[in-house]
């Protein structure tokens, strides 16, 4: 079947099931009624849930063969926490697990040897880096599903996937299962992307460095929702869990097209009292940030909220007036998390919440204006951030088709070749984000709006921007640097890209293994 | 006439540089062969230059190439292989006297002919940066039709003065302002020298509102960053505009009328001020020529 971004979806898939194409944004209306955890009875007579070791509370939980686990990714490339739960699993003998991960990085790779033991055979979730590389190179059998953060919630919440045990690590914890992210040797910020596992698993087991006396304060996620609390040496290298400083970038290409974004950005009339924005940690996306900062400030323009992953440069805004709330589903570097911690309007949210499209009114759908990246963008404005140019699926999809739908001007920011490689091709090779839902491309060449906006074609063109069209640039592109030849795939689909409302926008295909 | 408020030097033998120079907003470019290129990658820049010429998108850059001095092994050669290229001019470093300017304008000359070129379309960009070429800067800018611009390069001009560079550049000042007098006399164009420290915004700023007000067109730049606290000290202010477009329209309207006399606002309006009015529109974008 053919998807309405044109891609080929089979009607049904090993490992994934029966399959529901894409059919255009806002097109699929879910029915019925939510999912919902098992009833518990927990009487005073329970006085702690600390088990002292993993091992411990992988029996007390009674995880069997073929079960599903899930992690969120805040501790990000310092994790130990998936690798330290999986090594236990795998002592016990456990087998054929599925891995609900947020998301996994380079830090996981390791994790290959589980799949070859059979440990782990599925994984739902988002992939970053070397493990994505060994999965399109065919080590698991069945394909890897990839969500968007809202369309995770939504599909845990809507019961297309159920979580037998969630593993929530927590930089701090009470013996009573109290949690949140902001305190300890392991301070991740916000614990966001676990609140819908944590309310809706069939067991929630927290895993802390930091245990300390009852009741722990804030609380992030309490106790009512946490079967089990586990201390742990380690959750994981602090380094690698937070940044100490977040730079913009000084590279002139890269802040020219920060510019040109900003210069879009109050082109489009958006930039007024009220204004809501959300930006990545990336170095022109922070540039980008800092533009608009100085547009606000010079204009005396009083800002909503800023949203998603929290950097201090975000924090720096709210601090300056300049916006008056923060919403951080993930702290990107220290001083967010300290931010957290000490500022009410600095507030913890829900990956639902956040971006879910199945609730009753999600964040995004609040936002005036998202900056996000793109790996690939093809003249329909299909976004693909998914694949590298070797066909390899090694990035997550992050909140990125979440915040292009949701917001009124969804920027893509990029340069238009890096190194040798083109960001404006024919066709991407997968689409994660539907070009409808992309309003320009901002490059070093110019500013490619989306021919559907023709309103706000018209408004750059009255505030004299770098106008060019997508076309021209893929033509700038093929001149500069040549047409890529067609890649070769193997048969075998070992990605499933799910859009945010569960259908399918597109599935990636295996490559060949050179090594 | 042309706006130079910006000329970024762009190193000779960096085709990642090369590629990109042309989207950052400069008024022109120099793909240099001279200083930034080392000896042994000489022949490898004017190679890859000569390319980038052939084939290359600079957008509505003026793309000038900095040539080895003529008296070098290697200026012959860039004037050569560089010149049939057609680049909009050629930044001819140390220039000192008109004997070696009128040299330079023959060979260039003779190439154009060889290569079926319009002769005399090669613009050229004087470098005055000795003692001795800043004291001859009028015979150098008035030896060849070719001359379009002086371009002062203080580096080496203050060893050759035995002094060194400050900040303030009081060192600079006569030679400065005998460059942009020679200019104005012979009716070129006056670029400064470069300010090196790429990240002192400040002084970059400080610098060029002082050689703006000396008279200079537009200053050399090293880095992108450079162009626009450059250009914003060029562009004129709103009010400035808006006064310029009134001065104008009232000496048209006098012009229409075939009256001498041109009067705004109840006060008699002289030729200098119609001047200024006219640079000040051209600055603003506003004229492409400036009277």
């Amino acid at each position: 079947m053919r998807n309405a971004v044109g891609r080929e979806i089979p009607e049904e898939i090993k490992g994934y099931g029966k399959t529901i194409p894409f059919k255009g944004v806002g097109k699929h209306i879910p029915s019925g009624r939510k999912a919902s955890p098992p009833k518990k009875a927990t009487y005073p007579t329970r006085t702690s849930k600390v088990v002292k070791s993993l091992e411990d509370v992988i029996k007390a939980v009674e995880l069997k063969d073929g079960m599903s686990i899930s992690f969120h990714h805040h501790l990000r490339n310092g994790d130990r926490v998936v690798l330290q739960v999986v090594e236990a699993i795998d002592k016990l003998g456990i087998k054929d697990i599925t891995l609900v991960p947020t998301a996994l990085f380079p830090t996981h790779r390791e994790l290959e040897k589980y799949i070859r033991k059979g440990t782990i055979s599925r994984i739902y979730g988002n992939i970053n880096g070397p493990l994505g590389r060994a999965i399109s190179k065919g080590v698991m059998e069945y394909p890897v599903v990839f969500r968007s953060h809202g369309g995770r919630a939504r599909a845990i919440e809507d019961g297309d996937l159920h979580i037998d045990v969630a593993f929530i690590a927590a930089p701090a914890a009470d013996h009573y299962g109290n949690l949140n992210g902001v305190m300890g040797p392991s301070s991740c910020g916000s614990l966001g992307y676990a609140f819908t596992d944590a309310m809706f698993a069939d067991q929630v087991v927290a895993i802390t460095d930091n245990l300390v006396d009852f009741p722990l304060t804030p609380i992030s996620i309490p106790q009512i929702y946490v079967d089990y609390v586990v201390e742990v040496e380690h959750l994981g290298d602090p380094k690698g869990i937070v940044s100490g400083t977040t730079r913009i970038t000084r590279d002139p290409m890269r802040l020219k097209i920060a510019k040109n974004a900003a210069d879009l950005i109050e082109a489009s009339g958006l930039l007024k009292d009220g204004f809501s924005f959300q930006t990545g940690a990336g170095g022109i996306s922070l540039a980008v940030a800092r533009f608009v900062r100085e547009k606000m400030i010079e204009k005396k323009i009083k800002g909503s909220f800023g949203l998603g992953g929290i950097t201090s440069y975000f924090v720096k805004m709210l601090e300056d007036g300049v916006f008056k709330t923060l919403f951080d589903v993930q702290c990107f570097d220290l001083e967010a998390v300290r931010s957290l911690l000490r500022n009410n309007e600095h507030v913890e949210i829900s990956a639902s919440f956040y971006a879910n499209p199945h609730n009753a009114g999600c964040l995004v759908n609040k936002l005036d204006c998202v900056i996000l990246g793109a790996t690939e963008i093809d003249p329909s404005f299909n976004v693909n951030v998914n694949t590298e140019v070797d066909g390899a699926l090694t990035h997550g999809t992050g909140g990125h088709s979440d915040t292009a739908a949701g917001s009124k001007l969804t920027i893509i920011v990029s340069p238009l070749i890096r190194g040798r490689i083109p960001t404006v091709v024919e066709k991407v090779l997968t689409v994660t984000t539907p070009g409808e839902t992309i309003d320009a491309f901002v490059c070093e060449y110019g500013v490619a709006i989306n021919p559907k906006r023709q309103d706000l074609l018209n408004r750059a063109k009255e505030a004299k921007l770098p106008i060019v069209s997508i076309e021209e640039l893929l033509d700038k592109a093929i001149k500069l640097v040549g047409k890529p030849e067609p890649l070769r795939l193997k048969d075998q689909i070992i990605g499933v890209i799910e859009y945010r409302d569960g259908t399918v926008i597109d599935v990636v295909y295996g490559i060949e293994d050179e090594s | 006439m042309r706006l130079r408020r910006t000329m970024m030097y762009v190193p000779g033998n960096n085709p990642g540089l090369m590629g990109s120079a042309g989207i950052f907003g400069a008024d022109g470019i120099i793909l240099d062969l001279e200083d930034s290129v080392s000896i042994n990658e000489k022949d490898a820049a004017r190679n890859l230059v000569k390319h980038f010429l052939l084939s290359h998108d600079f957008g509505k850059c003026e793309v000038t190439v900095r040539v080895n001095h003529i008296d070098t092994p290697y200026g012959l050669d860039d004037l050569r292989e560089i010149v049939p290229c057609k680049p909009d001019g050629i930044r001819m470093p140390k220039c000192e006297s008109a004997e070696e300017i009128k040299r330079i304008d023959e060979l260039i000359s003779e190439i154009e002919e060889k290569n079926g070129i319009e002769v005399g379309s090669v613009k050229l960009f004087a470098i005055l940066e000795t003692a001795k070429g800043v004291f001859n800067a009028y015979e150098i800018a008035t030896a060849s039709k070719r001359i379009t611009a002086l371009v002062f390069g203080a580096e080496d001009y203050t060893a050759s003065m035995r002094t060194n560079r400050t900040k303030s550049g009081e060192e600079l000042f006569y030679a400065r302002s005998q460059i942009v007098l020679a200019a104005r006399v012979a009716g070129v164009d006056a670029l400064d020298t470069v300010f090196p420290d790429i990240n002192d915004t400040e002084g970059l700023i400080e610098e060029t509102k002082l050689i703006k007000q000396l008279g200079f067109d537009g200053k050399s730049v090293i880095h992108p960053n450079q162009i626009e606290p450059i250009h914003q000290v060029f562009t004129p202010a709103k009010e400035e505009v808006e006064k310029a477009r009134r001065i104008i329209k009232a000496y048209k309207e006098a012009m229409e009328r075939k009256s001498g006399v041109v009067a705004l606002d109840g006060r008699m309006i002289d030729a200098p001020v119609v001047a200024r009015a006219k640079r000040t529109l051209f600055l603003a974008g506003e004229l492409t020529e400036e009277v």
